[in-house]
């Protein structure tokens, strides 16, 4: 079982994923340069978090044309496991892995910040280790993090249960007050139909670190671990 | 001058030089310079670069002490953290681009201060803003602060550098000359500290990163001298960062100082090529020689004296080992940068220039970076005047008050209305809408998120290491209340160097050392001159007391602001301290909120009920200069509070023993707004309450029990398990210096704070303070 986490130029929080599934859980990973095509040792992909290319022209637009992106797509294509974080999310949605796009905040400022976010399903890998409805402590660091797509793939979003992660108040509401940058329906991060592809706004591992007092991130890197390892 | 020179007084004086500066350049290079000769002495005897006002009063500053590797002189210091860890850090300025174009002045303030730390071989892992703006009330002012706020942001965010910390504050003194000073702290990644010196003849001078351009032409220059009305005419000078290339130039250089091929670096920041050039050769003794049309560049036409001035950003130069150019190259390359051999290492020590084949500027190196103008000046005799009157004050001119309140201009305020005004001051009120907006938590190394400490905490981490294998915590603060300052330059600089170890002591860290950012008016005029030299004495004293040296900074001058009539307008004077601690054991660190329902709190320190009879001395809690006293009653007059080091000292000194025994559960220094406010402050912080016995002491006002303020206060709060063994502690360490002042009460329960014969002073509920506090900056951002 191993991880491979992809670096952009701008790629800001690799290093920060490889200390969770490495530094912590001693899962194997490895850093995949942006201009590497072959991927077949690896079965979870982690894009992460950052600015790759500076965000210029578009969060995640540039980074589509990287050769690295193409291998992505048979991966994920195969059904094995691709995780988008943050700036990965916004990768996933300029590839067309994921549908809808991440826009400016409601605010139009940066957020970093600490939210509580809601697991809407727990029937896949990524969520199994939480509770059905369980609200956690996530962090957030984004400018672009509005979801937003529309009305049409919403509504097929919500019907396929596609909707994994939605931001809600400390008792699980999901309502306007709870909405930390305007996405629709909340959404905080979703998956592809089959499940394999996972897009998310929240840095789950910015909260899996005993030492810095926040875990609620780790359950979804174990719970990975645990169905990748059952099956080697 | 008698004979005819090329230049005239006009043209000289556009390049920020004096005429008798002009006759010391003809002398030093025994002839005429050029035009592009004449702009890099302008550059490079500018105060910005050369100190040449400041630096015979920084020579008095400690700079050496065990844990010091590298002191002032390069582009960053270096302090070590044991287990074979050390750290980088440094403040630097970006003031007058803040003023004219508040986002990419703030941005390339970011940027510049990250490339001093890796141009060392170090990571950067943190970055602390200390900012200083007008009245929020002010529309300009609101537009600067955004602006300055956002570029920080943006650079900071991008480049994956996490802004943990700072101070930001709202004084019109500050009015169109904000401050933004940004401090960076990196973690050693090469073997070697790479340093500026070049050396061995015929190295290659390799050019690495950005392309050049017109950007930032004079920079400077323009940020030592007085803004006026014309400065926004300035803003070609003005630099515009790119926070993506200079984090492949973060993990560029890293890759490049690991190989060995680097014998030396300097990140072009200030004068760009003509400071680096002259620097590196200046201070390996040797020459360089560059060929401009090496160089890559963004747009056409330029000429030298455009290359030569040029601050276009994310730019580096190094001296390579000879033969090992391609493969440096080839890792810049592999980054999307740029990377080119422009010149070589030459015995001569001269800088020589070429373009087109030709020499364009010829000049000693020396004389560029070393062997610069410097400027004795006449110290006031006697304070002046201003500081004299305002030392009359006393609080005896103000309106009397009892137990509930003070009647100010007719109208009665109770002690709750006058606490809820100070917490909505914008200097006290919560930064949340700060550092909201800076991604602090990147790097996964944050212990402590601002706002919840007194001081930022990082764990220390290589970049490979695995969190179980890291203890060691590095804690950090930028701090000067620059009204203490102003009202008395010595008291006030050495209040500043002291709030900053307090400030480290009260979340555990020992501290070690500081860089300085000393932001004043101009030295030219007596009363300037006056600030600076006090001030410095101040911090010398202050880091000497405390033993803390000073390992590098940065001096920005000329901060005044000429208004429509020309009456020059000058800043507060402002040394911000940025002070670096160690945490040995990252596990045994304190927030400033309470932790739990019936824990004790104590005050440390100077205590307001003096039952031992003293009187009132020197260190007594006072109005002079404090919040209160300018924000409710309008008045900055009087003392600022005095610093006793043998008390301070051993305040601290308790404090960190009690948190690294796991008494203490929280601490927090009282400062801006006294002791009422820092209770608040815990109290908002926890949302728990607390009840509070203060006793009416007969020497003091209730004001100055409440409001005023004093250096050596901590107020921290324990577990009642561990009473007794506090107490005995506290008793052996600091005598009568300490007293139990109540108890954290549940999360219903409001501060109270009741006289000894049960009168109630204040009684407030959480939530109105936290209101009140929370929405203070935002609110007034509202205002269209």
């Amino acid at each position: 079982m191993k991880f491979g986490i992809i670096v952009f130029p701008g790629s800001n929080c690799d290093r920060d994923v490889a200390t969770v599934t490495q530094g912590l859980l001693n899962a194997p990973t490895r850093m995949v340069w942006h201009q590497e095509t072959a991927l077949s040792d690896i079965d979870t992909i982690v894009i992460p978090g950052g600015f790759s290319y500076g965000d210029y022209l578009r969060c995640g637009a540039i980074a589509r044309f990287s050769p690295v992106i193409k291998s992505i797509v048979e991966h994920a294509n195969r059904g094995k496991y691709v995780l988008g974080i943050c700036n990965g999310f916004q990768v996933l949605t300029e590839v067309g892995l994921l549908p809808g796009a991440l826009i400016g905040n409601r605010d139009l400022h940066f957020i970093c910040d600490r939210v509580p976010v809601r697991v809407e399903r727990t029937d896949l890998p990524w969520t199994q280790n939480y509770t059905s409805r369980q609200v956690i402590t996530l962090p957030i660091a984004h400018g672009e993090g509005r979801y937003y797509a529309d009305e049409d793939t919403i509504k097929s979003l919500e019907d396929n249960g596609q909707v994994l992660f939605r931001y809600c108040s400390t008792t699980g509401e999901v309502n306007e007050a709870s909405n930390p940058n305007g996405s629709l329906d909340n959404i905080a991060g979703i998956v592809n139909q089959p499940g394999n592809v996972l897009g998310m706004m929240p840095h789950p591992e910015r909260a899996s670190d005993p030492m810095l007092r926040a875990t609620d991130g780790k359950l979804l890197f174990e719970g990975l671990l645990g169905v990748l390892d059952a099956i080697a | 001058m008698s004979e005819i020179t090329p230049f005239s007084p006009e043209e000289i004086a556009a390049e920020g030089l004096k005429l008798e500066e002009y006759e010391e350049i003809v002398k030093r290079l025994g002839r005429h310079p050029n035009k592009a000769e004449l702009g890099m002495f302008g550059v490079m005897w500018s105060e910005h670069c050369c100190y040449k006002n400041s630096r015979p009063l920084l020579k008095q500053f400690p700079t050496e002490g065990k844990r010091i590797l590298v002191g002032p002189g390069e582009n960053a210091g270096v302090v070590d953290l044991g287990n074979g860890l050390r750290l980088a850090f440094k403040i630097e300025s970006h003031n007058h681009p803040s003023a004219i174009e508040p986002f990419q002045g703030a941005a390339t303030g970011v940027g510049g201060i990250l490339r001093d730390i890796f141009t060392m071989g170090a990571r950067p892992i943190a970055i602390l803003n200390s900012l200083r703006f007008g009245n929020l009330e002010d529309a300009r002012t609101r537009r600067i602060f955004q602006g300055v706020v956002e570029g920080i942001a943006h650079y900071g965010n991008c480049v994956g550098v996490p802004t943990v910390g700072g101070e930001v504050y709202f004084d019109s003194a500050y009015t169109g000359n904000p401050l933004v000073n940004a401090m960076a702290l990196g973690l050693m990644e090469t073997d070697e500290i790479v340093k500026a010196g070049a050396s061995g003849i015929g190295n290659p001078v390799l050019y690495v990163g950005s392309t050049t351009g017109r950007d930032g032409m004079g920079g400077a220059s323009f940020a030592s001298a007085e803004l006026s009305d014309e400065s926004m005419d300035d803003r070609p000078a003005v630099q515009v960062g790119d926070p993506f290339l200079e984090k492949s130039l973060i993990e560029a250089c890293l890759e490049a100082f690991k190989t060995g091929a680097v014998v030396a670096a300097q990140d072009m920041g200030a004068a760009g090529i003509t400071c680096s050039t002259s620097e590196m050769a200046a201070k390996g003794g040797v020459g360089i020689e560059l060929d401009l049309n090496k160089i890559p560049v963004r747009e056409i036409g330029m000429m030298p004296y455009e290359y030569l001035l040029s601050e276009s950003q994310e730019r580096m130069l190094f001296v390579a080992a000879k033969g090992r150019e391609r493969e440096l190259i080839d890792i810049f390359h592999r980054w999307e940068l740029q990377a080119v051999v422009a010149g070589k290492v030459i015995a001569e020590p001269i800088v020589r220039i070429l373009f087109q084949g030709e020499v364009a500027a010829e000049i000693p190196a020396t004389a560029l970076a070393d062997n610069t103008p410097i400027y004795h000046r006449e110290l006031l005799p006697e304070p002046p005047e201003y500081a004299q009157k305002a030392w009359q004050w006393s609080s005896d001119s103000l309106p009397p008050c009892d137990a509930e309140g003070i009647e100010i201009n007719g109208t009665k305020k109770t002690w709750n209305e006058i606490l809820l005004h100070l917490l909505d001051t914008p200097t006290i009120a919560s930064k949340h809408w700060v550092y909201r907006q800076y991604d602090h938590q990147v790097q996964n190394n944050t212990i402590l998120l601002p706002g919840g400490a007194d001081a930022a905490v990082i764990r220390v981490r290589p970049i490979e290491a695995k969190p179980s294998e890291c203890t060691i915590g590095v804690a950090a603060t930028t701090d000067c209340n620059p009204r203490y300052v102003y009202l008395n330059p010595y008291e006030g600089a050495k209040a500043a160097v002291a709030e900053a170890a307090r400030n480290l002591s009260c979340v555990g860290a020992e501290p070690l050392a500081i860089t300085d950012n000393l932001n004043f008016g101009s030295p030219e005029k007596p009363i300037g001159y006056w600030q600076l030299a006090e001030a410095c004495c101040g911090v010398s004293d202050a880091c000497r007391q405390l033993g803390t040296p000073v390992t590098g900074g940065n001096v920005s001058l000329y901060n005044e602001t000429l208004d429509s009539q020309g009456n020059p307008q000058a800043i507060y004077p402002t040394p911000v301290i940025g002070m670096v601690g160690l945490i040995p054991d990252i596990t045994k660190v304190c927030g400033q909120a309470w932790q739990q329902e019936g824990d004790f709190i104590y005050l440390l320190g100077q205590l307001n009920n003096i039952g031992t009879g003293r009187g009132r001395s020197r260190t007594t809690p006072t109005l002079g200069g404090s919040e209160y006293l300018a924000v409710i009653h309008n008045t900055v007059a009087g003392q600022p509070p005095v610093v006793d080091f043998e008390l301070e000292r051993k305040v601290q000194e308790s404090c960190r023993y009690g948190i690294r025994q796991e008494w203490v559960k929280s601490a927090h220094d009282c400062s801006e707004g006294g002791l009422a406010v820092a209770l608040a402050e815990s109290c908002i912080g926890s949302k728990l309450g607390a009840e509070i016995k203060l006793a009416d002491n007969q020497i003091q006002r209730w004001d100055e029990i409440l409001f005023g303020e004093s250096a050596s206060q901590i107020i921290v709060s324990v577990n009642p398990q561990a009473r007794d063994s506090w107490e005995t502690y506290l008793q052996q360490n600091l005598g009568n210096y300490w007293q139990q002042i109540g108890k954290v009460t549940s999360a219903r329960s409001p501060l109270k704070i009741l006289t000894t014969k049960e009168l109630s002073l204040i009684n407030v509920k959480i939530n109105d303070m936290s209101l009140a506090w929370q929405q203070a900056i935002e609110r007034r951002l509202k205002v269209f």
